[in-house]
This record gives C-alpha cells, sequence and structure tokens, in this order.
C-alpha cells in the first residue's frame, strides 16, 4: 500500500508533507487558531503585515501562539491594490521575519476581492528579481499562468471563487488546464468553503489547497481543520488512485452468469 | 515652542518626541517592543535589522513599525 506521508510536494527546493495551506485571520481568539493549524496538520500558514499597535505594544501577538520555528509563515500582501504597496509589504516581511517565501496578491477591487493581474504580474517580476520566492494568487486563466511562471512566479495560486465566499470550485476546467501547463506547483488559493471543495480541488490534481475562511468560520474550526486535512489527503490519494472512467448508463457490479 | 534636546518624529501616523541622539533600536525599545519581532521602515526606507542600533534618529523622521498578525 502506497503510504500517503511519502507523498510530499516542494516549491522553490523547500519539502513540504501537509498540502494544506492555512490562513490565520478571523479566529475568536489565537488559542482556537492554534489549535485549528495543529488539527488542520498544516506546516505552513499564512500571516498579514500590519502596523504594530505603538499605544499598547504589550497586547499578546500571533508569534506567541504560532511558533515560527515550528510552522512556516508565509508572508501576504492582503490589502495591497497596487504592485508597489505589495512589494513594499513584502520587504518589510523580509526584514521582519527573514523568509523569501511569500504570497504574493495584489486586488482589483473591494467587492470581489479580484486580482489585478497586470500589477500581479509587474509585482511577480520585480519581487523575483530582488530574490523573493512569490506563490502568487490569480485568476483561473491558464495564460495568465504560464505568464506569472515566465516571471518567476515560484507557485500558481488561481482562485477556485473569491476569498471568503465559500462558494467552491467554479471553473474546474480552468484549474485543470493550468495544473496540466505549470511546471512549478499549483494550489487553489480562495473559495473554498466546505471538505468536498478542497477534496475536488486535489482531485483535479493540485498540488494543494489554501484556505482561511472555510475553516475560521465554521461552527467548529477546529474540527472543521481536521475535516479539511483529511478531504485533501482523500483527494490526493484518490488522484494518484486514477478515478474510473464515467459511463452514461450504469453498468453492473455483480456477474451476470450464474444468476438463479 | 521646541525642546532643543528632544527631536519630533511620526511613528505609525502619531506624533511623537524622543531624546536627541537615539538610535532606532533605542526608539523601538522605548515603544515597548521586541526589535527582533518588528520590521522598521524610515522615511520610505527599509532600515536593515542590522543597523537598528546604529543609525540615528534624525528630526521630521517618519517610521512605520510593522509586525506578522493573522491573515488569509
Amino acid at each position: 500500500m502506497p503510504e500517503t506521508s511519502n507523498d510530499s510536494w516542494i516549491v522553490a527546493g523547500r519539502t513540504f508533507s501537509s498540502r494544506l495551506i492555512v490562513g490565520t485571520g478571523k479566529y475568536k481568539d489565537f488559542a482556537q487558531n492554534a489549535a485549528a493549524v495543529e488539527a488542520s496538520g498544516a506546516e505552513i500558514v499564512t500571516v498579514a503585515v500590519r502596523r504594530v499597535n505603538i499605544s499598547d505594544p504589550s497586547q499578546p501577538v500571533l508569534m506567541d501562539y504560532i511558533d515560527p520555528k515550528k510552522i512556516t509563515y508565509l508572508p501576504n500582501t492582503a490589502g495591497c491594490f497596487t504592485a508597489e504597496d505589495a512589494i513594499r509589504t513584502l520587504r518589510l516581511a523580509r526584514e521582519a521575519g527573514g523568509w523569501d517565501l511569500v504570497k504574493l496578491e495584489v486586488l482589483g477591487e473591494a467587492r470581489t476581492l479580484y486580482p489585478n493581474m497586470r500589477e500581479t504580474l509587474r509585482a511577480t517580476e520585480v519581487l523575483a528579481n530582488e530574490g523573493f520566492l512569490p506563490m502568487v494568487y490569480c485568476v483561473d486563466d491558464p495564460i495568465a499562468a504560464q505568464q506569472l511562471e515566465e516571471a518567476g512566479a515560484v507557485a500558481i495560486m488561481p482562485l477556485g471563487a473569491p476569498i471568503g465566499s465559500g462558494l467552491g470550485l467554479q471553473n474546474q476546467v480552468t484549474i485543470r488546464l493550468i495544473v496540466e501547463g505549470a511546471k512549478v506547483p499549483v494550489l487553489v488559493d480562495a473559495g473554498v468553503g466546505t471538505a468536498s471543495d478542497a477534496a475536488v480541488a486535489m482531485e483535479l490534481g493540485c498540488d494543494g489547497v489554501l484556505m482561511n475562511t472555510a475553516i475560521a468560520e465554521a461552527k467548529d474550526p477546529i474540527r472543521m481543520a481536521r475535516a479539511m486535512r483529511l478531504a485533501v489527503e482523500a483527494g490526493r490519494e484518490a488522484y494518484l488512485a486514477g478515478r474510473m472512467q464515467k459511463r452514461r448508463y450504469a453498468d453492473p457490479s455483480s456477474p451476470l452468469a450464474g444468476l438463479i | 515652542m521646541t525642546q532643543p534636546d528632544t527631536l519630533e518624529v511620526r511613528i505609525n501616523g502619531e506624533t511623537r518626541r524622543v531624546s536627541a541622539g537615539s538610535t532606532i533600536a533605542a526608539l523601538v525599545a522605548q515603544i515597548g517592543l521586541d526589535p527582533a519581532r518588528v520590521a522598521v521602515e524610515r522615511n520610505l526606507e527599509i532600515v536593515p535589522r542590522s543597523t537598528l542600533a546604529s543609525v540615528a534618529v534624525a528630526d521630521g523622521d517618519a517610521f512605520e513599525i510593522v509586525h506578522f498578525v493573522g491573515g488569509g
């Protein structure tokens, strides 16, 4: 029996065994967040870069609960609407944590949080030239994905549906086309709402899934984190197993010969 | 009225006064922050961590001090 535990994946030369990346936003508190990360089995978490509250610097911080020595922090550029803002944010992130593996997202508008691909592509080029290893949130467009890869993206992260919507993968065809065309890892980032959505992404051949709201806004986030771990593993196993062909009509599972 | 022994700076959008001759590391410590957990930008330029203790604060400097928070 093949072991799932040997089925690791590599991004920018770094090997991970968990194919689930989780966000750290929207949780009730840091303790719940840390417990959800633990239950998800994730080895990478996304984090945001924000101003320190200089009036009350003694407030608890994320690093007190999720140890960056054990869990890889993936700084993101959430909330950035221009390449310049995103680049500035990640330069600060690199100085704060020393990490060059980053998540780039440049948003086009607040209502849909759809990526602005012109700015995203420009930021990818600049960041790659500065030695960053950008994993890039993008539209589910196979041509845009190719262009990002050429610009230096170390992972392509198409949305399955708008950020925080929980609508599930809206276009399985384009996600599959991106997977087939990419030489770098492909992770569905955004749009997963429940476990079956994560499994679908993995069955399409994605290398991983990134999610935040689906876990954080579940009634029991820790249980959902575990569900997502299992779904990602199940979807990956199903992809590797190779699914049966679909038929238009029935095909009996019991032999027809020897009927009484 | 300006006190000659202090400088006026902006930190994360707030105006603060600091002693003349302070380094950026001293400024960060004075606020009560662990310099190992933050990054500092001075007048839109990153201040490398290795130089925090040697760069002096100048009157009118604008600082951004950031850290990591939860996010997706």
